[in-house]
């Protein structure tokens, strides 16, 4: 058994700045030989160690002690095995000594590491956050890029500049990934190779010696640029995650400032291209009126025709729904007052419905129509047209909170619906609308107008009887 | 037809498309790598963000349509029938093509693979599946994919869907059946959940049969989630949170994404037309921890909201249920229950495991706990400290059992 003379001072030097195997090996020696944490220096390749490691008259294991024959065990948490296989990858040249300190103390105190307010256990904990950091930006910043080797085989090779000794321990997880693939990663710490059998290492490598760009990274970039929410710009988010110093490597990152920079003109785009921005909902029926006026959310607003507003009591039980102003209704400013009106009105009083105490308005506010000499031709609003002017529509029905609304023909139901149905299924039957009011929907007067004979016969018996139902629906509700 | 798109231009304008979905994460899947496969890949429990957008959103997956042409026509949607984007189409073989080009470089976990409805559901659904079973049966793909399943798509499709999916998800669109019918018609509430339940229980019998037969076909082993658009109707947060806790408990669902409605191109005049509401968003995901990870009850959540139904912007609404429990606090550090320190703002579940730890060994200062939270100025208010009383401590005698610190046994070195 040697004397550990007091005093005398120890040099480990590591094969590897990895190696913690060794690491391992000399520290369980040197706690066995009551060897004190201030007595030995730890000295990775290429480092000068602290002024006792560069004073001492010789470097190197010769020095070390040997453990007693009956030595004691060494014991250490599995909480301090855990995190110091990953420290010891750090590149703190301080780690070996501090990771030795540490298990002198659990010696004596075995639960010095739940101590998470001790200084030596809270730099531990930094080292292993900051190695698995690395790792994990590694995993997921390394870009392989394609290089055909003799034979047509493709090798896949990457560049990346880790900041700790991780390289060697990362290496499982790119052959678990790419078990069926050659790939290179180079590093300025060291490189491994696969090539689908067996890993190979090496030495430093220099950015040169990496391939400098593959034809997948136009699309790569493509796919970055396009899949980025300008209205959604969050920079700050970006940079804790994707700080600047790995930009240089990752080829999408050259994107980065004119994405920034075109955002806010892009998200204008989208808030253009997005619709008209209607404003808020007007609070009063005279002001759905004004705001109509001025409005040409939709194409038929630029025409030369002006807004037909809605008529009727504010608080009226039954809303009537036609789809557009007509001429006649465009030179009046008044809904339903042309042929159609005049046809609805008749009906309206056979099934016992006071026009007066309904509310009438149109789906779309404007009158759609091309001008064929003197005279205007009525056109069919569009689907969209239909669900722009909807908004001025549901601004009407918030004021107005009709209990039942009747829909005539198509557009007016794609009005308050926002699809298109068909007459023929949904007439007769109420539908429920949101905010409790119901939908009835029936043809378009102006549908009768087209027809003759027994077809005319056979719709007008459906158009009265739909409007017979709908004053027993209202008769019901007390309305 | 106008002239043929590059593959390049389909997929700036089927990413493009794609963009709205919040969705990305690829974690929490079975583990798996390629070692004596024919193909690439690996999952290893935890998802890896390769890239982030300057929207600060992880790209850890390709998320693209397979096609945003679409039936349907929700005015909320980008890729509504009556929109006016251009439009295009992958076959399933240049989804795969894509995929494995992106995964073999090391730039994507996998694929999230959504898609507009073309000719029927059905129709749609078939392709989707098709894009994966290429990837799992052809390539021998090993990493992540996430399919957006149709749910108005035959339950057999959704089935095999899952069979080869990591992840499955059916999106509610809309947290209010009011806001689904004015903004979605042609979707319904009851066939997207009646989709849910059937996926919910597909999961739990393949995980049943995995326990009793090892080589169980595996059937969508990262669950399903959802996603939520906020501010697109007039929802109020108390809503959201309400359907969300409802779809967690009914449907075993693993996340409910939140997206904020972004003015989307040529979209429908029905819907507000400002800048998404990303603090609100940001908000409502922070109600969901504290769902999932601090042990609040939906409806005490819901306590934070202020009277109309919304959570205050201005705060996190784990501060505002504090300011609204204001007896509850402040708490001892030293002798608090887990569960209390979870409710103190400013500590989170790291924080208040770091407390846990070391307090069995000294007892807690002010200095000590600045070295274990973020924040000291942030938690003090709340927190009695042995050195440290910002008003009457509570009294709580009964800890000594969470005071006892556990002997952990030391193993050989
Ligand atoms: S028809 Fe309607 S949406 Fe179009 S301009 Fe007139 S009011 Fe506006």
């Amino acid at each position: 058994m040697q004397n550990v003379s007091l005093g005398a001072h120890y040099v480990v030097n590591l094969p590897e700045p990895d190696d913690f195997a060794f690491w391992r090996e000399r520290a369980r020696g040197l706690i066995q030989c009551d060897v004190p944490p201030d007595r030995v220096s730890w000295v990775e390749p290429g480092g000068t160690g602290d002024l006792f490691a560069a004073e001492g008259p010789s470097r190197g294991e010769r020095r070390l002690p040997v453990s007693p024959e009956y030595a004691r065990e060494v014991r250490a948490s599995k909480r301090f095995l855990q995190l110091a296989r990953k420290a010891a990858l750090h590149s703190d040249p301080a780690r070996f000594g501090l990771l030795y300190r540490m298990l002198w103390r659990l010696q004596s105190n075995p639960r010095a590491m739940e101590d998470k307010a001790d200084a030596d256990v809270r730099r531990i904990e930094e080292l292993d956050k900051a190695v698995r950091r690395d790792a994990h930006k590694m995993h997921a910043f390394v870009r392989f890029r394609v290089v055909e080797a003799e034979g047509g085989a493709e090798h896949y090779v990457a560049w990346f500049e880790p900041d700790h000794h991780i390289v060697r321990a990362e290496a499982g997880f790119f052959m678990r990934r790419f078990a069926n693939m050659n790939w290179s990663i180079l590093t300025p710490r060291g490189c491994i190779h696969w090539d689908g059998e067996t890993m190979r290492e090496s030495g430093p490598a220099r950015r040169g010696d990496a391939p400098g760009g593959d034809p997948v990274e136009e699309l790569w970039r493509s796919y970055y640029a396009s899949i980025f929410n300008p209205a959604r710009l969050k920079v700050g988010a970006m940079l804790s995650e994707m700080p600047r110093k790995y930009w240089k490597n990752l080829p999408e990152a050259a994107l980065i400032p004119d994405l920034i920079a075109g955002a806010q003109a892009r998200e204008a785009q989208m808030v253009e291209t997005g619709g008209k921005d209607m404003g808020d909902k007007p609070g009063t029926l005279d002001a759905v009126g004004e705001a109509i006026a001025r409005c040409r959310a939709c194409p038929i607003g630029e025409l030369e025709n002006r807004a037909v507003m809605g008529e009727g009591p504010r608080t009226a039980p039954l809303m009537i729904v036609g789809e557009q102003p007509g001429d006649q209704e465009d030179v009046k400013g008044r809904p339903f007052v042309g042929p159609a009106g005049q046809l609805l009105d008749e009906y309206l009083e056979r099934a016992g419905i006071d026009r007066g105490e309904a509310y009438v308005t149109n789906a779309v506010k404007h009158f759609k129509y091309v001008p064929r000499g003197k005279r205007r031709l009525h056109q069919s609003p569009a689907a969209k047209e239909i669900d722009t002017c909807r908004w001025w529509l549901e601004a009407e029905r918030d004021l107005v909170k009709p209990r039942v609304i009747l829909a005539l023909g198509a557009s007016a139901a794609r009005g308050l619906l926002g699809r298109t149905v068909s007459i023929s299924k949904v007439r007769g039957e109420p539908m429920p609308l949101e905010g409790g009011a119901e939908l009835w929907v029936t043809a378009h007067p102006s549908y009768l107008l087209r027809l003759d004979g027994d077809a005319r016969e056979k719709q007008a018996a459906l158009f009265a009887a739909d409007l017979a139902a709908v004053k027993e629906r209202l008769a019901e509700l007390g309305a | 037809m106008a002239q043929q798109l590059s593959l390049r231009q389909k997929l700036e304008i089927l990413a493009d498309a794609a963009k709205y979905d919040a969705s990305c994460a690829s974690s929490g899947t079975a583990k798996k790598n390629s070692v004596g496969g024919k193909g690439v890949g690996s999952t290893e429990g935890m998802g890896i963000c390769h890239a982030y957008a300057p929207d600060g959103r992880c790209i850890s997956l390709l998320k693209i349509l397979l096609t945003n042409h679409c039936i349907f026509d929700c005015h909320y949607c980008i890729n509504r029938k009556s929109s006016n984007v251009a439009r295009a189409r992958f076959t399933p073989q240049e989804v795969a093509d894509l995929t494995l080009s992106f995964y073999r470089r090391n730039y994507i976990e996998g694929l999230f693979l959504s898609s507009g409805i073309v000719k029927s559901a059905n129709h749609t659904m078939d392709q989707l599946i098709e894009a994966a079973r290429i990837l799992r049966e052809e390539h021998d793909f090993r990493g992540y994919i996430h399919l957006k399943t149709i749910p108005e798509a035959d339950a057999e499709l959704i089935h095999e869907a899952g069979l080869y999916a990591d992840r499955v998800s059916i999106n509610v669109e809309l947290p209010t059946d009011s806001g689904l019918t004015r903004l979605a018609p042609d979707k319904n509430a009851r066939q997207i959940e009646g989709a849910m339940d059937r996926t919910k229980s597909r999961i739990l019998q393949a995980k049943d049969e995995r326990k009793r037969f090892r080589h169980a076909p595996r059937f969508a082993p990262a669950g399903q989630s959802t996603q939520m658009i906020v501010g697109a109707d007039g929802a109020s947060d108390v809503d959201i949170m309400g359907r969300a806790s409802a779809l967690y408990g009914n449907f075993g669902l693993r996340r409910v994404y939140y997206s904020a409605f972004s003015p989307i191109p040529d979209a429908s005049a029905v819907l507000p037309l400002k800048r998404p509401p990303l603090i609100r968003e940001h908000r409502l995901y922070q109600s969901d921890w504290l769902m999932r990870f601090y042990g609040y009850a939906p409806g005490e959540v819901a306590q934070a909201a202020e009277a109309d139904g919304n959570l205050p912007l201005d705060i996190d609404p784990k501060l505002a249920w504090a300011l609204k429990f204001r007896e509850r606090f402040p708490v001892d550090v030293n002798r608090a229950s887990r569960e209390e320190l979870l409710r103190v703002p400013g500590l989170g579940t790291k924080a208040v495991a770091k407390i846990l730890a070391a307090r069995r060994h000294r007892t807690l200062r002010l200095d000590d706990l600045a070295r274990l939270t973020q924040s000291i100025a942030k938690v003090r208010p709340f927190l009695v400290a042995a050195d440290w009383r910002p008003t009457r401590l509570t009294d709580r005698a009964d800890l000594r059992s969470l005071l006892a610190p556990r002997q952990e046994q030391l193993e050989l070195f």
